[in-house]
């Protein structure tokens, strides 16, 4: 067989991917750039270009000392802020999808299947349509501007996505192993905790790496729900660029939005493969 | 005091009727084998009498006890399924002791069980293992062993061996066989297979669309069955039923198959009397139908022989079947290996005429006397 790895069509198709590569890469490679170079040499230049020298420094500021909102503590702060919210809402959101998930797909109860059509349906309403109404529910409850308010907005309606690849996963669980269960005298918590659960890890690190980034990466109910130190990581940074709107800073902001994208990135680096594999792996050989 | 008794049991899904009124009785200790073709309702049967499923209407008891609102686990029943249904992350120790622990029985008892069970059905080395480290074979006992230790009033077996290659169910088989003589357990065991079913039941219950053709002894129901549906669905190859004519003659009453010169005249082992002149349809096994040397336990006098015209020979390794012409019908004799009746010349073949049942046409029911 003649080696095809050169054949024209497939020539197309590795320029076609690697334009497309390139086109997601260069605002990145910029911003990466960005960050290690001097405000002073932004100006001066332009906003592309190779750090003449490595402005570590842009950093140690980002992180700790530049002002935002008359506090000069960095995005330090705002980070903690982040981590306090998209940590239980992870958590809380993934364990509650997971209980939802099981009890849609392996237990029939009347109107079940409108339970699950409603969780879910949360995933086609716009973001912006559910502000309205949070707004009622945070003022009610008192929890306006305060960042519990955030894990629960996050963790209910992070509830539709987590339900929905819990489901699907569990699905494929056969139901002679329910019955099984239920002959042995096991009860919907028992069964879920000895046999569903030790068979859920590849749906659960998927749930979790999808939960943490859109969580951490929100920023409309951020922005909306929370002012001054309350506010998440994502919603500082655009104080942050009100801010040096006089002065501009691109150093810095570079390296602020690289310091609030580090989380996720690390994330994906090393649950990367993961992602993929769970989403397509069977519950059960 | 029967073991299992069904009364009238109906079940619906949405708009079909899935069982039709099914009632069984059985005693302690009876194997009672389910047979029928696919969809025929024998998993939810089972299922019924596990409690995994709700009747639509009709009762079941389990040892004298009405257990129609008593959940499966204290139903005291144990069930084998055909795909194992082992739970895959925990050890075959923990698979057959997981319903002693939702029962909060002290670990020392569970382990006494384990071992028993573990010893009689030689599983002792695969303890540790979760079943993904098991062959088909090693699951299937350790299925076995996990309904063994709940020592129930009644075993559940849905097709358990279907999954296992013909060898290694023909092992089991007997396996099961003998377990069961030897704990003397009640089992209501389903099945495809017919071999299975023959030697395994004291008791066939044969099904059709949700309703018990015949429920007999194994033997019956494969000399005896109950209408033209279970004879023809019993034995491989199954039996012939052949339309024929009844006669009175002198020395009782004869099945006439055919016209004219092959006619060919069988007398019938029951008194039909309100039957003679009319068209039936007459059933004889293959097997029935063989070389004329060939004796038929101890009743000599019951075999006839016969010419009959050979269309075709199958040798199977263990014997030859013969497709023939008996009147002018098709049918399929068995003979001995070794025996290769020449085609499309007419050799003589012995038949057991004892084993002739007769069916009426219209209802397919057997004709008894
Ligand atoms: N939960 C259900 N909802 C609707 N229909 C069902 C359900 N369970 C079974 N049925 C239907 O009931 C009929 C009998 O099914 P059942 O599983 O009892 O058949 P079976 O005799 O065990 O067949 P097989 O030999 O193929 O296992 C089938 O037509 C099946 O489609
Ligand atoms: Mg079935």
């Amino acid at each position: 067989m003649r080696d095809r790895i050169f054949a024209p069509s497939r020539m197309l198709i590795y320029l076609v991917v690697w334009l497309i590569a390139t086109a997601w890469l260069v605002p990145f490679v910029v911003v990466v750039l960005n960050s290690l170079r001097t405000a002073e040499e932004i100006a001066q230049t332009s906003m592309i270009g190779w750090p003449k020298q490595w402005a570590w420094s842009n950093y140690v500021t980002a992180w700790a000392e530049f002002c935002v909102a008359q506090t000069c503590a960095g995005i330090r702060p705002y980070m903690l802020n982040s981590a306090i919210v998209t940590i239980p809402a992870t958590i809380i959101s993934t364990m509650l999808g997971a209980v939802a998930g099981y009890a849609v797909s392996l237990w029939r109860f009347r109107g079940d299947q409108w339970i699950y059509g409603i969780v879910t349906l949360g995933i086609f309403l716009p973001q912006q349509m559910r502000l309205l109404p949070w707004t009622i529910v945070l003022r009610d409850v008192g929890l306006i501007n305060t960042l519990t308010g955030l894990v629960v907005i996050h963790t209910i309606q992070g509830l539709s996505f987590t339900t929905l690849f819990c489901r699907n996963y569990y699905v494929a669980i056969p139901p002679e192993l329910m019955r099984a269960a239920r002959i042995d005298g096991a009860g919907f918590f028992r069964i879920f905790w000895r046999i569903v659960l030790p068979l859920s890890p590849p749906i659960l690190i998927v749930t979790v790496i999808w939960q943490f980034t859109h969580i951490w990466n929100e920023f409309l109910y951020g922005v909306t729900f929370t002012t001054g130190q309350q506010q998440p990581v994502t919603a500082a940074l655009i104080a942050l660029s009100a801010a040096i709107a006089d002065i501009p800073q691109h150093g810095v902001q570079s390296a602020a939005v690289m310091i609030a994208a580090l989380p996720t990135l690390l994330i994906y680096v090393l649950g990367g493969r993961y992602f993929v594999r769970g989403l397509t792996a069977g519950a059960v050989k | 005091m029967s073991a299992l008794s069904i009364r009238d049991v109906h079940k619906r899904f949405g708009p079909s009727e899935v069982l039709k009124g099914v009632s069984l009785e059985m005693g302690s200790g009876d194997f009672t084998v389910l047979v029928g073709p696919s969809g025929c309702g024998k998993s939810t049967l089972l299922n019924i009498i596990a409690g995994l499923e709700r009747q639509s209407s009709g009762s079941v008891e389990i040892g004298g006890r009405t257990v129609d609102d008593i959940a499966p686990k204290d139903r005291d029943i144990a069930m084998v399924f055909q795909s194992y249904a082992l739970y895959p992350s925990m050890t075959v120790r923990q698979n057959i002791t997981f319903g002693m622990e939702c029962r909060n029985v002290p670990r020392a008892q569970r382990e006494a069980a384990v071992s028993e069970v573990v010893r009689l059905l030689q599983i002792e080395a695969l303890l540790d293992r979760k079943p993904a480290q098991l062959s088909g074979g090693q699951r299937q006992r350790v299925a076995m062993g996990r309904a063994l230790v709940r020592n129930p009033l009644l075993f559940l077996f849905d097709e358990p061996l279907s999954n296992l290659d013909a060898q290694l169910r023909a092992e089991m088989r007997m396996e099961i066989k003998q377990l069961h003589q030897r704990l003397g357990s009640t089992i209501v065991y389903v099945t495809h297979d017919q071999i299975e079913a023959m030697t395994l039941a004291t008791r066939i219950a044969v099904m059709r669309e949700g309703v018990v053709q015949q429920f007999a002894d194994p033997e019956t129901v494969y000399n005896r069955p109950a209408n033209l549906f279970v004879a023809r669905f019993m034995g491989a190859p199954p039996m012939n039923t052949l339309p024929a004519r009844l006669e009175a003659s002198p020395s009782g009453s004869v099945a006439v198959i055919g016209h004219g010169e092959g006619e060919i005249r069988l007398p019938v082992p029951v008194e039909v009397k309100g039957w003679i002149g009319r068209e039936v349809v007459l059933g004889i096994r293959p097997e029935c139908i063989t070389e004329p040397t060939r004796h038929f336990g101890h009743a000599p006098d019951a075999v006839l022989t016969i010419a009959a015209s050979v269309e075709m020979t199958e040798p199977t390794g263990a014997e030859t079947i013969v497709v023939l012409r008996l009147g002018s019908e098709r049918a399929l004799g068995r003979v001995s290996a070794d025996l290769r009746p020449r085609v499309n010349e007419m050799a003589r073949f012995a038949i057991d005429t004892r084993k002739i049942n007769l069916f009426d046409p219209a209802t397919g029911d057997r004709i008894v006397s």
